[in-house]
């Protein structure tokens, strides 16, 4: 009787080995999609890294996009995939001592980039100082939720932040999937598509730049800008960080426009263009202009300039 | 054979050239619309283009001043204005040491007049405005100073300084801010 017990429990008994190989197994089977999933569900989850696509497999991702968009929006939204121009290294200048605060960039941006509405996601935020108080050694003290009747406010300073595009991105050294990387022209991009939504890009931001989709995100379909970039302004998917790209959909033409904050900007605060061109506007402003970049001290090497133009 | 191989052999120097080309060609591509396209003697001199700014923004009816003024006698005092313009007063632009003729041309109301005595158009005022604001001048030109739209790497509309200050009162007018973003707690 014993033995025979015994025995019973023998011819059941599952090794650790092989139960942990199964739990694999199962999980990986789990997180498949469906047998009964369509091709283009298929195509997705096994489509290569960005930047190891070659042309025909590039047409193919940006196709089933277009039509993953067309279907979900009712209209036809453009793709492109617009490569670096030569020669070319993007820089930003914002003059704070003519930013009235007005918060006409931050619009503008929202309906440039596609970003959701409702839960709202506000690529640029305007931070408001009291004059004479510490600010860029405290940031987080600063107001974004000021509300007047009339900006700017007598005894206040607004300084607009935004991703600063660095040379030495801690966003993307700690991206466990590479969803994100810097671009030949300075452009740090992600790959809504790799993306993982683990945020360890937006802890390890220091500008408060990178900004997660916590829920599908709320695009109405009359209000979207059908003129995309990949690594750019297409609608994005809940679960998936996003951040600003220097309007990549403009900038990267022969013929580019500037950035729609820039264009915006009544004042003129916001000036951008090619660091590589000697007589580019940003050029200018860091030769002539006193200038200082955000948080320097953390050898992020912004390539967005704060500067004083009186 | 050899005409195959002589051609793909072009096609690959002109891959190989584009790159490295193609910095230098778009600088001067943007160099040379600064330049031709500035017909104006004086705005060659100081590397102003011609193509960009957008016309005064007159109020309606008030241009040309010559319909009104052509007939009347110049009177050169100072003093308030009392049957036309009585809207136009000057505030915080060293009023007390400007006066309309300073500006505006006492003997064609079209025109405005540096203190040089060369006139200028409207469509230039920059010139007018520049005598005392060099810097800002400076800046502007160079793109620094004011909003401008258009392309970062080809051409571009620049604002004429009238466009956002009032020349008469030129500070610059508060705006009404768009909304603040909805706070964490706010967020459903």
């Amino acid at each position: 009787m014993t033995k025979y017990g015994k025995n019973t429990v023998r011819e059941t008994k599952v090794s650790r080995r092989d139960l942990l190989k199964g739990a694999a197994l199962s999980a990986a089977a789990a997180a498949l999609p469906a047998a009964d999933a369509k091709a283009s569900v298929w195509e997705a989850f096994f489509q290569r890294h960005f930047q190891e696509l070659n042309a025909r497999e590039m047409e193919k991702v940006i196709s089933r996009l277009e039509m993953e968009y067309a279907e979900k929006y009712g209209k036809e939204i453009k793709i492109s995939t617009t490569k670096p121009l030569p020669g070319v290294l993007f820089g930003y200048g914002l003059d704070i001592s003519r930013c009235i605060g007005c918060r006409r960039c931050v619009y503008a941006c929202v309906e440039e980039n596609n970003q959701s509405r409702d839960p709202q996601i506000h690529w640029i935020t305007v931070l408001r100082f009291k004059k004479g108080d510490k600010w860029v050694s405290d940031m987080e003290s600063a107001d974004k939720y000021y509300n007047p009747d009339k900006v700017p406010e007598p005894g206040y300073f607004y300084m607009p932040t935004q991703c600063q595009q660095c040379e030495n991105p801690p966003c993307v050294k700690v991206c466990p999937t590479q969803a994100t990387w810097s671009e030949d022209d300075g452009i740090v991009v992600v790959d809504y598509n790799w993306c993982i939504g683990c945020r360890y890009c937006m802890a390890a931001c220091p500008y408060g730049a990178r900004h997660f989709n916590w829920m599908k995100p709320g695009l109405p379909a009359e209000e979207i800008n059908t003129k995309t970039h990949y690594l750019g302004n297409r609608p994005r998917y809940s679960g998936v960080v996003e951040k600003c790209t220097f309007c990549i959909q403009r900038t990267r033409n022969e013929k580019g426009p500037y950035p729609a904050c820039v264009e915006i900007c009544p004042v003129g605060a916001r000036k951008f263009g090619n660091l590589l061109d000697p007589k580019s506007e940003i050029r200018y402003c860091i030769e002539n202009k006193r200038i200082f970049r955000l948080k320097e001290d953390l050898n992020t090497h912004p390539k967005f300039f704060y500067f004083f133009a009186t | 054979m050899r005409k195959f191989l002589s051609s793909a052999f072009a096609i690959c120097l002109v891959i190989a050239l584009t790159p490295a080309m193609a910095p230098g060609e778009s600088s001067s591509a943007g160099e040379a619309i600064w330049r031709t396209e500035a017909t104006d003697a004086g705005a060659k001199e100081s590397g102003i283009p011609e193509f960009f700014v957008p016309p005064p923004p007159f109020s309606d009816g008030i241009f040309p001043c010559s319909d009104c003024h052509e007939d009347q006698e110049v009177n050169p005092e100072r003093r308030v204005l009392e049957d036309m313009h009585e809207d136009i007063q000057i505030i915080n632009h060293n009023e007390k040491e400007r006066w309309c003729l300073d500006c505006h041309n006492p003997d064609n109301r079209d025109v405005l007049r540096l203190a040089s005595g060369r006139l200028v158009s409207f469509e230039e005022s920059y010139y007018l405005c520049g005598q005392c604001h060099g810097t800002i001048f400076r800046d502007w030109k160079a793109g620094i100073h004011g909003r401008r739209t258009g392309e970062w790497n080809g051409k571009k509309t620049y604002r004429l300084c009238v466009h956002c200050h009032n020349p008469h009162q030129p500070r610059f007018k508060p705006l009404a801010p768009q909304p603040p973003p909805v706070k964490p707690k706010n967020i459903k």
